[in-house]
């Protein structure tokens, strides 16, 4: 069971292709790719250190990342296999079977500890599905062999709110655009004050419009399905049950700005879709809702997918845009907006998945449709991908205003300890906060709920979170690359029971210039974890601290072993 | 007013901000009007007494470097980070990047013209530490005094800060090294 990506359409398919076949990118691989691709050998060189997915040394033909989220990843269960697989993490076994890593969160949060096999997602993973891969594995059983439910990826819709409770036919947006004009589509979307989904919340008609007044004779409308936020699951389902939906709200896009080719960003992680979404364009382009003289309506679009490789920066959109161009996901200087020179320096817009469905909806339906609903500052509805400790874990949409406590209570969670809202990059609220709102102008989110009871090492997942930054900076600029893995080093020696007083106001230091002086979103959000829990939950902390004002992590003995070995081996 | 008593002392470092130090030129007789030297290569006094400040330039390379840095801690009020060697390793710490067992062998078996190759063994030299350790990272850092070296003006600048009892404070030109 393999998943085929035309190596030929991207720089990127064709390192995954080579990674697939091979199990790592060679030298002499990547002075061929280079030669295909028409580029200098170093950057197909940089691109292949920069992504997580491709290695340079060979991998295992079974090849499995372990997710290390709090709420899809379950690392003992990783522990259990190297056991029994007699193998270390991050190592290729001798024989070239097995290798087994960690990675970030894959996005299947609402299924429990799941982890990544030569691409395929396999989740819900139990001890004694544990048992029965190492039994697979050591008898080399094809991937096509394995128990199919294993794969088996659920949808988990728990409550249907305006988008999703709308059964939209393919084509009827399109259909419904016959006769109007440019202008009076992007009316309809602006007078819907839809805001971008994504998390950052900027005004989607404004975007378009920009995009459109941007004088350029080639525009792009890119897709944003790279969700990565530790947490988030909620692309996963509109992208397996609502393609059609997307992928018309790009076109309406494309037509509104006057872009005729379109791209879905799909995360890495969520390769296991791409034949299922490269089958719905397909079908799209029978149909006449893709290709040229679109419904008879004059206007042209068609859509390509690119395929990440397992990098949280491409989330944002200026990375998104230098990893689609073929080169690493490192963000871009902005101003200029993408709006104005997004890819290949022309103007671009990038949405994410949930926009791109509401916007679609919006032209169908009308705005008043949508500005029914929520609060007057954030009109709509909100998909919220609620993980965590909590007995129904799944999707959720409602509309905006609902509070903390009633989503906890709709998903049945007890003794709530605390929630981050928005993934990491958002914010940490403990009890105190649970009457607040789902809402841009009080708790924005992009679609992370991750629940945690009162039987949670607090410090534990922040300590995950710090992790989950220090490992996903692009090393780009300096506050960022240094400062995550400082924030990391001084929660690991605090959470180990050598931090005093001290060390806390380092931390609470570093954290402040971190998120001041970083150059993207990724740095500035990096320290939320940290400085939410010192404000909302300062006694974790104390509780952890030596009392005395400075203990060091150095220890003499151990730093003297060495030498003592050579002087005694003399 | 009694005078400040301050000490100083280079771990594995050039001696180089000592000598900046000494730059302040005829500046010194107007500080040693409110400070006096405890221990110090200047006076070769050996052992650190109680005193107000500690002025601590070099790395951590072995054991002898840890064990007066610690003694310094122990007697001084304030301790001062000065120079690239004790703020970040500076140059000492590009050992780092190699093996201790690889420096050794680079330097006293493998290089070219040795007389009797060994790597020392005498009971009277400190041990090596394993990697070479900027200060803060053993004992608590008041302040740092950044440069490669540190300027004499801004020697005399937090010096002289402390004296008046303000949080010292360095204007950017001494921040500054291009």
């Amino acid at each position: 069971m393999t998943i085929n990506l035309k190596p030929s359409t991207h720089l990127l398919h064709a390192l995954h292709a080579h990674q697939q076949q091979h199990r790592f990118i060679s030298d002499q691989a990547m002075i061929d790719i280079a030669a295909q691709f028409n580029i200098p050998r170093p950057q197909v060189e940089a691109v292949t250190e920069f992504y997580s997915f491709f290695h340079r040394t060979p991998r295992g033909r079974f090849d499995i990342l372990f997710s290390n989220c709090t709420s899809c990843g379950d690392l003992t269960l990783m522990q259990m296999l190297c056991e029994k697989l007699h193998i270390k993490t991050g190592e290729t076994r001798a024989d070239g079977l097995i290798s087994i890593g960690e990675t970030s969160c894959i996005g299947m949060c609402d299924h429990g500890a799941s982890a990544l096999i030569n691409s395929m997602t396999i989740r819900s993973i139990s001890k004694s599905m544990i048992e029965g891969m190492a039994e697979l594995i050591e008898s080399d059983t094809k991937l096509s062999d394995w128990p199919q439910n294993w794969f088996q990826v659920d949808d988990h819709i728990r409550k249907k709110g305006l988008l999703l409770s709308n059964s939209f036919e393919a084509g009827s947006a399109l259909k419904s655009m016959a006769g109007r004009s440019g202008q009076d589509l992007l009316n309809d979307v602006t007078s819907s004050a839809l805001k971008g989904r994504g998390g950052a919340g900027f005004s989607t008609g404004l975007k378009w419009q920009f995009c459109h007044e941007a004088e350029h004779e080639t525009r792009y409308v890119i897709c944003n399905a790279d969700e990565g936020e530790p947490g988030t699951f909620k692309d996963r389902i509109l992208l397996n049950s609502h393609a059609d939906v997307m992928f018309e709200g790009m076109t309406i896009c494309g037509r509104i700005i006057g872009a005729t080719q379109g791209y879905l960003y799909l995360r890495g992680e969520y390769r296991y879709m791409l034949d299922a979404l490269e089958t719905t364009l397909q079908h799209r382009r029978e149909t006449g809702l893709l290709g040229k003289n679109i419904l008879h309506q004059g206007f042209d679009f068609d859509v390509h997918i690119v395929v990440g490789a397992g990098a949280y920066i491409c989330g944002e959109e200026s990375a998104l845009i230098e990893s689609l161009e073929g080169k690493p996901g490192i963000p871009r200087i902005r101003p200029p907006f993408p709006v104005t020179s997004g890819l290949w320096g022309k103007p671009t817009v990038v949405n994410n998945v949930e926009t791109l469905v509401a916007a679609a909806s919006i032209i169908l339906h009308g705005h008043h449709w949508f500005t029914t609903h929520g609060t007057w500052q954030s009109k709509g509805s909100k998909l919220l991908s609620v993980s965590g400790d909590c007995a129904r874990a799944g999707i959720y949409e409602y509309a905006f205003g609902i509070s903390v406590q009633q989503v906890l209570d709709d998903a049945g969670a007890k003794n709530v300890q605390a929630v981050q809202i928005g993934g990491p990059s958002g914010r940490l609220i403990g009890a105190d906060y649970f009457e607040h709102l789902i809402a841009f102008e009080d708790l924005a989110t992009g679609g992370s709920f991750m629940i945690f009871n009162e039987s949670r090492d607090l410090l534990a997942v922040i300590r995950n979170f710090t992790h989950f930054f220090a490992h996903e900076s692009c090393g780009f600029c300096t506050p960022c690359r240094v400062g995550t893995t400082l924030l990391k080093k001084g929660l690991d020696k605090i959470c180990d029971g050598h931090g005093t007083a001290h060390d806390l106001d380092e931390l609470n230091r570093t954290a402040a210039l971190v998120s001041r002086r970083s150059h993207c979103g990724l740095g500035m959000t990096a320290p939320n974890p940290i400085r939410d829990a010192l404000k909302n939950f300062h006694p974790l902390f104390k509780q952890r601290l030596l009392h005395q004002e400075m203990e060091p992590e150095f220890n003499l003995d151990a730093a003297l072993e060495e030498a003592r070995a050579l002087r005694n081996g003399n | 007013m009694p005078k400040l008593r301050v000490g100083t002392t280079s771990l594995g470092g050039c001696f180089g901000c000592h000598m900046s130090f000494l730059d302040m030129d005829e500046r010194i007789v107007d500080l040693v009007q409110h400070i006096e030297f405890t221990r110090s290569p200047i006076n070769d006094i050996k052992h650190c007494e109680p005193c107000d400040i500690g002025l601590i330039e070099g790395a951590l390379c072995n054991a002898d470097n840890v064990h007066v840095l610690k003694e310094f801690r122990e007697n001084c009020k304030i301790i001062i980070a000065v120079g690239a060697c004790a703020i970040n390793g500076g140059v000492p710490a590009m050992r780092n990047h190699f093996s201790l067992q690889e420096c050794l062998e680079e330097a006293f078996l493998d290089e070219i013209g040795l007389d009797n190759p060994q790597i020392p063994s005498d009971k009277e030299l400190p041990l090596l530490l394993s990697k070479v350790h900027p200060i803060h990272e053993v004992v608590k850092v008041d302040y740092y005094l950044p440069g490669c070296p540190p300027s004499a003006d801004a020697f005399v600048k937090i010096l002289t800060d402390l004296l008046e009892g303000k949080e010292p404070s360095l204007p950017k030109e001494m921040l500054h090294y291009d």
